[in-house]
């Protein structure tokens, strides 16, 4: 049986999600946005209360939440503000290989300190000549005595300047491509040879802060690495896995707020002596954006509780993905085109949020890539 | 100490309200029930006058119906210890609902200490039950408190009066304290605290089991109506200099004798 009901305790965390989301990240989102600057009073707050690293288990000091608690928590503070969402995101993004495919001596050294105090984790794939073509990264591992020494560039690395963790993911050869791929996770960012790029200058979520990383000998100690030499690319993928159905939950609630804005705003505006909403150009706008956020939303809960039934998601982790964030991008488009004039300016929120929901059609794999891991997926049934 | 809060649960400010058939009530079944926002401050001050005294309980207590227990869940996830829903009807009178919230407290089998409420709910705008269950239960109360301080048993409050003024006022404990806006500001339930909210205790009763029955009602509501709509405004054309006087004159005439506002 099909149950689309969620839990009472599910409601309860969607109302408190939303609650602070509204009260506390949509009132500063402009301010934040035209500074670049952190919020680390909201982002320390929401760590307080629990909305953050929800993917640590609660054996290891976590809340315990499911897969699909996680998508609603999501989306609600991406209702609030993309850009500080994607900071917090991007926590869960670093710890998922650790809670995954760590041992419990790691999951307690690296896991658990997350829930004692607010802390910062970075999820260091992407390269500078390997973004889609993950499987393709030239950064190196090395055993050296009881340590391993990283090598390479890191790019695009969300959260690196306030990092107090990294997640890297790095070669024994290139050649290797998938097979060759480790992850070892560098909890001092003191350590010799780690430098931190300047801060990128960005489209949107401009309150995010998004960095090169450089390792230049970097040295780590061999208890460091998530199983073993080679399981990284197992490791990124399962992560994804979780990850996808999460950015497109965001996408979710963008596209939520988007609306919301949209028709209140229709409602309110005024042209040839009615309401915009009253024209029903306006409304055929309106219904196709609340079909494609509900059905973005409807593919976000599907691909988390195949996660939570213990079966593969891969495939509906990329359809929630790239629909999601296709139609946040029409959607956010929509909304600044209902509000005109004023939907260009940035004295009203649409125009933000449609220069956040570009992003989401590009980091976790692109609309293309998760394409292309559809059609993978859907020849090799066959 | 033994802290009590009464809580109601009232329809969000957002929802749309309108009379059910035979106007005897508001329809119901379509509302969005939040906890009544002054009722907030008197949990979060509950809560507050707990951490301060060591070995306290907050308990909550709900008159009314039960098809959504969410304000009693939310005072249970910001941190109360145990709930107590009577159950009712949402369309008590005051009267009724400080003699349930009474037997309530009574049956607990804790003697209160310190109640907290509301100054007033933000649905009926009665302002009547903190004073009546005060009277009931023969304690001091002090209403419209915005400042709250506690020492061995003894409140210093300050209430709001006319003109932006204080009053202070000093109480002993047992009292009842009836907060407003200002007093503090409400924490949010966290989400472990929605998951340890779950295994907290909340007892139920009927009206009955708190004592109150039909013979208990002092007010019966009839004929719920909507307010009605507001005549459309009226523009006048004013835009020719050698009208404008007569306009402006026409203008007070109307505001003198129609609208009676000078
Ligand atoms: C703000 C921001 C934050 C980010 N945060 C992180 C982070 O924290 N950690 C991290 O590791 N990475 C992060 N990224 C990187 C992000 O995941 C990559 O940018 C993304 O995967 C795309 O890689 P690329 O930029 O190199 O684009 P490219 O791979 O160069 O792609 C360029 C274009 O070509 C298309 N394309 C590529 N290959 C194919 C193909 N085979 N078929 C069809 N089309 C194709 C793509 O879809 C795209 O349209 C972030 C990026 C941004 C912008």
């Amino acid at each position: 049986m099909v149950n689309f009901d969620l839990s009472s305790e599910q409601k309860e965390i969607k109302e408190m999600a939303m609650k602070f989301a509204k009260n506390e990240m949509m009132p500063k989102a402009g301010e934040f946005d035209e500074s670049g600057k952190m919020p680390m009073d909201i982002l320390t707050k929401a760590w307080e209360l629990g909305l953050v690293n929800t993917c640590i288990p609660p054996e290891f000091g976590g809340t315990g939440f499911s897969t699909l608690d996680s998508m609603i928590i999501t989306e609600a503070l991406a209702y609030g503000c993309l850009g500080m969402n994607t900071t917090l995101m991007a926590n869960d993004l670093a710890l998922l290989p650790i809670a995954l495919g760590g041992n419990d001596e790691q999951k307690k050294r690296f896991l658990t300190p997350f829930t004692e105090s607010y802390k910062i984790a970075s999820f260091c794939l992407t390269e500078p000549g390997n973004g889609s073509d993950a499987a393709g990264l030239k950064t190196t591992i090395k055993e050296d005595g009881d340590h391993y020494v990283i090598n390479g560039q890191k790019m695009w690395i969300t959260n690196a300047g306030y990092a107090d963790l990294f997640v890297i993911y790095c070669t024994t050869d290139p050649a290797l491509k998938h097979k060759g791929i480790s992850c070892i996770v560098l909890d001092d960012k003191n350590v010799a040879g780690l430098e931190i790029g300047a801060k990128e200058k960005k489209m949107g979520h401009r309150s995010s802060d998004t960095r090169a990383v450089t390792f230049t000998n970097v040295r780590i100690p061999k208890e460091n690495l998530i199983g073993n030499l080679g399981d990284g690319w197992n490791l990124a993928k399962m992560t994804l896995d979780h990850s996808r159905p999460m950015v497109a939950a965001s996408a979710v609630g963008g596209a939520q707020c988007a609306l919301d804005h949209a028709v209140k705003y229709a409602k309110e505006r005024v042209q040839f002596n009615k309401p915009i909403a009253g024209h029903q150009a306006i409304q055929l706008m309106v219904a196709d954006m609340a079909m494609k956020v509900e059905a973005s939303r409807l593919l976000v809960y599907k691909a988390a509780w195949l996660l939570d039934q213990g079966k593969s998601n891969t495939e509906l982790a990329s359809y929630a993905k790239a629909f999601a964030a296709d139609k946040f991008m029409e959607v956010a488009t929509d909304a600044v085109q209902i509000f005109g004039g004023y939907g260009y300016s940035s004295e009203y929120p649409v125009e933000k949020i449609m220069r956040d929901a570009k992003l989401i059609q590009i980091y976790e794999g692109t609309s293309q890539i998760q394409r292309l891991v559809i059609a993978k997926e859907i020849f090799s049934r066959s | 100490m033994n802290i009590f809060v009464c809580i109601k649960q009232v329809p969000d400010t957002e929802t749309k309200i309108t009379p059910n058939g035979d106007g005897t009530y508001i329809e119901t079944s379509s509302i969005k029930w939040i906890m009544n926002p002054y009722d907030e401050f008197a949990v979060e001050q509950a809560l507050l006058t707990k951490q301060a005294n060591s070995g306290s309980t907050v308990t909550v207590v709900r008159v009314g119906g039960v098809k959504d227990t969410e304000a009693l869940r939310t005072a249970l996830a910001m941190g109360a210890d145990d709930a107590i829903l009577v159950e009712s009807d949402d369309n008590l009178d005051s009267f009724m609902t400080a003699k349930a919230l009474k037997g309530a407290i009574e049956k607990s089998g804790k003697s209160a200490d310190v109640i907290f409420t509301g100054k007033q709910a933000i649905d009926d705008d009665c302002l009547q039950v903190p004073q009546l269950l005060a009277g009931m239960l023969n304690i001091p109360s002090v209403s419209v408190v915005v400042g709250c301080e506690e020492a061995s048993g003894a409140f210093t409050l300050k209430r709001e009066v006319e003109g932006g003024a204080l009053e202070v006022y000093e109480v002993k404990s047992p009292a009842l304290i009836a907060c407003n806006k200002g007093l503090n500001t409400p924490r949010y339930a966290s989400l472990p605290g929605i998951m340890k909210a779950k295994r907290k205790p909340l007892a139920q009763h009927s009206l009955a089991d708190v004592g109150v029955s039909d013979a208990d009602r002092r007010v019966k509501y009839s004929n719920f109506q909507l307010p009605p709509e507001k005549p459309a405004g009226k523009k006048f054309e004013a835009m020719d200099e050698a009208v404008q006087a007569s306009v402006v004159a026409e203008v007070v005439g109307l505001l003198r004798n129609e609208a009676k506002v000078i």
